[in-house]
């Protein structure tokens, strides 16, 4: 075919060039589908530790996602010594199997947040939040008050289902909740009991007490609750240093 | 319009468009298909080398290309090239060229360190950072701290106290500073009393009898002195604040005009009293980071 019949072809012309431009993308992407080493192993005592978000977490990362956090705060600790000395280690892609979407970014206004989970206290998280400005003078963070408004919370169980038609392992039946338990423990296992996420709910709120009051509920709770388990799931003194380096 | 002047003196595409507008149909200029050539050369070089092409469950590692690392446990990989083992080879060399100052900081007193200039030189720098990455969020970057939150790291006073061995285990296992709320267990006016007492510690004297009766419930119903000890200078081992010097952490008085409102800041902090914590950083920094910053956070209070 000649170049000047596609050149003046316009319908033709779209075609061939969406195929083009597509195998850019399809032969980066697809094969990571297949290769085994793509998403590491991360097992201690035969059990997974990388574990869905419980029910608390999970309404504090919809809340993340609905006040665009992802928009200036990325989740992606890069294998870089600078990134690594701020951060810490580098993300790893097992950490984010279980989002759907995964935030990852590409745009750091603000910090990385991958591993910020455990890094400060749930007051100081609370306070920054409230009004950013009030613990880090030159910050350019907007206010977030109204987290502080009750949490909406009746629609927890319809949210886990939704994530486990995409395949994040929350159970429903016995024979799920046993697999999980197998997998991750009894402990990680129940928190991904979705017939229990109301009940859980509430209690990792109370005992957790993220927001300084633990007489209510706020999105607050659920917002702290995920911030500080942000990158905490993998025990990195459990590995030696360059075993995650061997999946790649 | 003429016919003549837009007559084509080369190939064109034979279409004109809007009459007279026509389009040239050159072959591409040499440099730029030698230039695309190069570039197709340069990728099957790289695919060579590097990690390229997804084969089955795997993918080809490249070749002559290897990454030879020590890790700081002292085991020593070969790997193809990969950006992961890349970090760990700049760690390691990082490690290397820093190991002699970390290891004089390791071997160290923190009075040698403060006595030896590069030796201080060297932890002071490196803490800076640290601090920046680290405490600043809290303590903010000069160390001023928040009131009412996060202390001041700059003044004489130290809750958990100030020596080097006293900061280096608050670094290093965290505090949990609690002063628990008295609006159940004393009575309002109990409160304003004990506020007057605690502000005429520091010199603010008004109410002399006010204070009297303050210091009466400070040292029996209100049981004040279980923490902040009989003579209201503060327990170190419990974090509770002296409260005889001039220095306010959590209620602002510094910043409040009248006495009123100074009352009404201590009032309100004896009510409902303050919970704050330090995380522990064992697990985020190394043993000799945390001594650097140590040896730093005492040097941001004067070094005493």
């Amino acid at each position: 075919m000649k170049h000047e019949s596609i050149e003046t072809n316009a319908g033709l012309l779209i075609v061939l060039t969406l195929i083009v431009i597509s195998i850019g993308g399809l032969v980066e992407i697809v094969p990571l589908y297949f290769i085994d080493s793509t998403i590491e192993e991360v097992k201690v005592d035969n059990k997974e530790t990388i574990r869905p978000y419980s029910a608390l977490e999970l309404r504090g990362r919809d809340i993340y996602q609905r006040e665009g956090c992802y928009t200036c705060h990325s989740q992606m600790i890069r294998p870089f010594r600078d990134e690594a000395l701020r951060y810490g280690h580098y993300s790893l892609a097992a950490e984010s199997k279980f989002d759907h979407p995964f935030q990852w970014g590409s745009k750091r206004t603000g910090p990385d947040l991958a591993r910020v989970g455990k890094k400060y206290s749930n007051e100081w998280h609370v306070q920054h939040l409230i009004a950013p400005r009030s613990v880090v003078k030159e910050s350019i963070m907007p206010n977030y008050p109204w987290l502080m408004e009750p949490l909406k919370y009746k629609d927890i169980a319809d949210r886990m289902r939704a994530l486990k038609m995409v395949g994040v392992p929350y159970s429903e039946t016995t024979a799920e909740y046993e697999a999980n338990v197998k997998r991750f423990g009894e402990e990680i296992a129940k928190k991904l009991n979705i017939l229990h996420a109301e009940k859980n709910l509430i209690a990792q709120a109370k005992t957790g007490n993220y927001d300084g009051n633990a007489d209510d509920i706020t999105e607050m709770d659920a917002m702290v609750a995920y911030l500080q388990m942000l990158g905490t799931m993998v025990d990195f003194s459990k590995f030696d240093e360059g075993h995650f380096a061997d999946f790649r | 319009m003429s016919s003549e002047k837009t007559k084509p003196t080369v190939q064109t595409t034979g279409h004109a468009w809007d009459g007279d507008i026509q389009e040239f149909n050159n072959p591409l200029p040499t440099w730029w298909l030698w230039t695309f050539y190069a570039t197709v050369v340069f990728a099957i070089i790289y695919w060579v080398l590097f990690p390229a092409w997804p084969v089955g469950k795997d993918y080809t590692k490249g070749v002559m290309n290897e990454i030879t690392y020590t890790t700081s446990e002292g085991k020593t990989k070969t790997t193809h090239w990969n950006t992961r083992s890349l970090l760990l080879k700049e760690m390691q060399l990082a490690r290397e060229s820093q190991a002699k100052y970390l290891k004089d900081i390791n071997a160290s007193t923190f009075e040698q360190i403060a006595a030896d200039e590069e030796k201080s030189a060297f932890a002071y720098s490196a803490a800076k950072v640290l601090f920046a990455d680290n405490c600043a969020a809290c303590h903010q970057a000069g160390g001023d701290g928040v009131i009412g939150y996060y202390p001041n790291l700059l003044d004489d006073a130290w809750l958990w106290g100030g020596s080097f061995s006293n900061i280096q285990e608050t670094i290093v296992k965290g505090r949990m500073g609690a002063m628990p709320g008295f609006k159940s267990r004393l009575t309002e006016k109990q409160i304003s009393d004990v506020s007057v007492y605690v502000l005429s510690l520091s010199g603010d004297v008004t109410d002399a009898s006010a204070a009297k009766r303050g210091k009466a419930v400070f040292n029996n119903d209100g049981g004040c002195t279980a923490c902040h000890g009989a003579d209201a200078k503060g327990i170190i081992t419990m974090g509770s604040a002296n409260l005889t010097d001039k220095i306010w952490t959590i209620a602002d008085v510094t910043g409040a005009d009248t006495f009123d409102a100074k009352k009404a800041a201590v009032s309100d902090l004896i009510k409902n009293g303050k919970s704050r914590e330090m995380p522990g950083w064992k697990d985020r920094l190394t043993a000799a980071e945390i001594k650097m910053l140590t040896f730093y956070v005492h040097q941001l209070a004067g070094g005493k």
